[in-house]
């Protein structure tokens, strides 16, 4: 069963304004971490606070547990969420905090200690409830708002980018809580962010939204190997997707499948010859920045990953045969962006 | 920090700490001086009485009176301005068409010269001429002619004195308290609502608390105003009818600058003293404990 | 359950109105008042029969008439606007220096010492204003609009001072720091570097202390007699009434006509008033 439904949503901001979000359809599955990822302006967090009650929508409809909720207010709707900030309540303990969803919902008095404990437990934060939340630290505060989500036991999870605030080394941590957290409670959880890494690492589906479009739903295998279009192929990779453009089509690869050429076996090769400008030593793997040798515009900056396990000895202002396999190539339409089937190689 | 930096600021601020000494300092040791002499106005001798002074006034029922009204006086006003600004600002709060009109509609009493709008109240509480009696008789709630004066009958009139205070503060505290409220994150309002709280709920348990440092500056800052304040008296009773609405410091002017006896409104005045005191004590405690996260 | 919510959200919609509605008419009103007054006829205005919220008989400019020819009401207009800029210009001169020694240069001594000058905003004029007439006609002052000139930025400078000091907090120190690599001195960084971004804190501090000047009343009533020399307002509601009659008319008038430019120029820098008193105040 579906937990969360969203039919042909729309919000736009101010009249003549393209909107914010526009026509959006999906469907959560029960119990999956669904991830809405896109770059600022995309209308994650827009969709993110529609589906929590926070903004009116323009047009369309928003379901949770099968029931529209366009007109009921956010707690009326049965939702959790956490923000960027973890906005905890400054003036209350960890504790107090934590029950005050109970007291707003009218939770009888003697059940609150039972359940509080039940949540600061579930997320290791016991000893921390007589605590202020200008004593914790970034990660202890994300779990106090965790808990303060799940103590109510709702049905969806909101989660808007609450790795944002904490620095690098902080967020490895605190993404593998999360990660625990939700196979502990496996509840329905919709999770906004920016950052494909994180999309990539957490999620059981991914939205990849643009400019308040979904450009594609699906599995993080799914939208890396198979984008369904230009925009899903270079937002999700690292360095993002090599694109060559001709008349009416566009040829992408990734960087990791640009190899030297007897990596590939001869069958398989479509041969480039790669003439090196840059090298980047990274340990476990080094970035050769470069460009492609006969094959139309020479001034386009094409990159390859090379793992540690293969050849070395690239050095920069030289030219070497590399290859990519044929199944790693993707095809685009040059016009709409969007994934077409193979096309006839005009470079060879 | 270089030493040549030290030297400069130093003398950067200099003037003004001269300025300030000289101005502030030394007239408040010489109101000290004062209450503890027989100085008056165009006689020259000046001798110490020890605490003459102090204890001729506290017999005087005139200073019982002040004292007691000055004391009275503020605590309404405060509690009238405390919650009537905290409805207006939650009023304010929420954007809508016209904001800023109301808003300079709403500044008026306090940006108005005190003395100007003590004088228009004056004429609105005027004993034949008051608007207020007009609407009254109007309404059939007394006859012509049988409303009362409101400045002329001694609870009345401190309940105008009140009034106008409590006119003239509710802006200031307004303003204050609507800073404060922008002041507070968005999301903590959304979390709670997200939570499950209402709108009162909301407002007493989360935006009060969170605001209670700056509500705080905004009460010592009425208190000072109306406990200090000696123009709207002045302007509107004189003090009168028989000293019903007779303030301290009007008390001090009265006595030490019209009745020439400097040192008895000198002693007067400093009785203001440990209620600054007990107000720079609190201020100080709330600027620490503002540090909210 | 769709009616309930759009229910609520109407009422909540009326009930903020009928507050902000409420409160606007009730804190104006005297102003309203005070406009009434000024253009109604005597015959009218004393009329206890007459609706007082309207004009019954045509209205009038004799009230404004007497104001301006027949008072000294003109006199006192330009003896505060001189005061003002006077003391504007003397609070600027102590307290810009001042507010930058504070924000940058003390530390630790800083903090305490701009706490102790927002401390002497609090001790009230109606404490000092005995031993200060004795200072004043002691430097012969007294009855002289200069007595004011002198006492007056006794409370515009804490004032500015606390008010500039957030403002200076807020402009990053690596501007002088750069500046003073590049060869400029302190003093020098602060003239041209710091003071010329400062504009708009600087004539909020401008509006601000006129604003406080012209609203004075202990002081000039204490220190100076003459009505030639006294303040606009001391002298409207003091030598307006000749003995026991108050020429109401003419007093509501330059009520009006005082209060309405203050409040104009207070107005457009509240908003940066607001920032520097709780950047100040929360300290």
């Amino acid at each position: 069963m579906a937990v969360v439904e969203i039919r042909n949503l729309t919000k736009v901001f101010k009249e003549g304004t393209p909107g914010a979000v526009n026509n959006i359809n999906l469907e959560t599955k029960e119990g999956e971490f669904l991830v809405l990822l896109g770059p600022s302006g995309s209308g994650k967090t827009t969709l993110l606070r529609m589906i929590a009650g926070l903004e009116t929508p323009t047009s369309g409809e928003i379901r949770i547990g099968g029931d529209v909720v366009n007109d009921l207010s956010p707690r009326e709707r049965g939702i959790a969420m956490v923000f960027q900030s973890y906005a905890l309540y400054p003036h209350l303990s960890v504790y107090d905090n934590i029950a005050f969803p109970l007291k707003a919902q009218k939770v009888p008095r003697n059940q609150h200690k039972q359940k509080v404990e039940w949540a600061a437990g579930l997320l290791g934060i016991g000893k921390l409830l007589g605590r202020k939340p200008r004593e914790l630290s970034g990660g202890e505060r994300q779990r106090v708002a965790l808990a303060r989500a799940i103590v109510r036991q709702p049905k969806v999870f909101l989660l808007d980018e609450p790795l944002s605030n904490l620095d690098a080394k902080l967020r490895a941590s605190a993404r593998e809580e999360l990660e625990q957290f939700h196979s502990r409670v496996q509840t329905t959880t919709i999770y906004v962010t920016h950052d494909q890494i994180e999309a990539m690492a957490m999620g059981d589906r991914i939205v990849v939204l643009h400019q308040g479009e979904v450009r594609q739903i699906g599995t993080p295998k799914d939208v890396y190997d198979d984008p369904a279009d230009t925009f899903v192929a270079t937002f999700l990779g690292s360095p993002p997707m090599n694109l060559l453009e001709f008349s009416d089509f566009i040829v992408g690869f990734r960087p990791e499948s640009l190899v030297p050429e007897d990596v590939i076996p001869g069958s398989a090769q479509v041969k480039f010859r790669f003439r090196v400008n840059y090298v980047e030593y990274l340990g476990a793997e080094r970035v050769l920045y470069g460009g492609l040798e006969g094959v139309g515009s020479d001034s386009k900056e094409i990159v390859s990953r090379l793992s540690w396990t293969m050849p070395t000895g690239y050095e920069a202002g030289k030219v070497y045969d590399f290859a990519v396999a044929q199944m790693d190539l993707r095809f685009f339409d040059r016009q709409t962006g969007k994934r077409t089937n193979a096309r006839p190689r005009p470079w060879q | 920090m270089a030493v040549a930096d030290r030297r400069v600021g130093l003398l950067m601020f200099l003037p003004a700490i001269i300025f300030i000494f000289l101005l502030i300092g030394l007239p408040l040791v010489l109101s000290m001086v004062y209450a503890f002499s027989d100085a008056r106005i165009g006689s020259t001798s000046f001798h110490y009485v020890g605490s003459e002074n102090f204890r001729s006034i506290l017999q005087s029922p005139s200073f019982r009176m002040a004292l007691k009204n000055s004391v009275v006086f503020t605590v309404a006003a405060q509690v009238i301005v405390i919650i009537a600004s905290s409805a207006l600002s939650i009023a304010l709060a929420s954007p809508f068409r016209g904001r800023r009109i109301i808003r300079f509609l709403i500044l008026l009493p306090w940006v108005a010269p005190i003395s100007l709008g003590a004088i228009g109240w004056k004429w609105i509480l005027d004993s034949i001429y008051s608007v207020i009696t007009w609407v009254l008789v109007w309404a059939h709630v007394f006859r012509p002619y049988g409303a009362p004066m409101w400045l002329g009958e001694p609870k009345l009139a401190m309940a105008s004195v009140i009034l106008v205070h409590c006119w003239r503060l509710i802006p200031f505290s307004t303003v204050i308290m609507l800073a404060g409220r922008s002041a507070i994150p968005k999301e903590i309002p959304e979390a709670a609502a997200i939570d499950g709280a209402g709108f009162w709920r909301t407002e007493f348990l989360i935006n009060v608390p969170m605001m209670l440092p700056i509500i705080n500056v905004a009460v010592l800052f009425g208190t000072i105003f109306t406990f200090t304040d000696m123009t709207v008296v002045y302007i509107l009773t004189a003090g009168g009818p028989f000293d019903s609405t007779q303030t301290l410091p009007n008390l001090a002017f009265t006595t030490g600058i019209q009745g020439s006896d400097l040192a008895a409104g000198a002693a007067i005045s400093l009785f203001l003293v440990p209620v600054l005191i007990l107000i720079a004590y609190f201020m100080l405690r709330t600027a620490h404990r503002a540090e909210v996260v | 359950m769709i009616l309930r919510g759009q229910i609520q959200k109407v009422g909540d919609r009326v009930l903020q109105y009928s507050v902000l509605l409420v409160s606007a008419v009730l804190l104006a009103f005297p102003f309203y008042w005070m406009f009434i007054a000024t253009f109604k006829q005597n015959i009218d205005l004393y009329n206890t029969d007459n609706n007082p919220f309207k004009f019954n008989l045509p209205p009038t400019l004799d009230h404004l008439k007497l104001l301006f020819f027949e008072t000294r009401y003109v006199r006192w207009l330009g003896n505060t606007a001189f005061v003002g800029v006077l003391v504007v210009i003397i609070t600027l001169a102590f307290a810009l220096p001042a507010a930058y020694a504070l924000a940058r240069l003390t530390g630790r001594w800083g903090q305490r010492l701009g706490i102790g000058i927002f401390l002497t905003y609090l001790i009230p004029p109606t404490l000092l204003f005995i031993p200060l007439s004795r200072v004043v006609a002691l430097l012969g002052l007294q009855d002289t609009i200069w007595s004011v000139v002198l006492v007056y930025p006794s409370f515009t400078i804490p004032f500015s001072i606390w008010l500039l000091m957030g403002f200076f907090k807020s402009i990053p120190k690596e501007l002088e720091d750069a500046a003073m690599v590049d060869g400029l001195s302190r003093f020098e960084a602060f003239v041209k570097l710091v003071v010329p971004i400062s504009t708009s804190g600087i004539l909020t501090v401008v509006i601000f202390t006129f604003t406080l000047v012209t609203q004075e009343f202990v002081y000039a009533l204490t220190f100076i007699s003459p009505e030639s020399q006294q303040m606009v307002g001391v002298g409207i509601p003091i030598f307006l009434v000749r003995g026991d009659v108050y020429f109401w008319g003419s007093l509501m008038a330059a009520c009006l006509i005082t209060s309405l430019p203050i409040a104009f120029l207070y107005n457009m820098f509240l908003d940066r008033f607001i920032a520097g008193f709780t950047v100040g105040a929360i300290k």
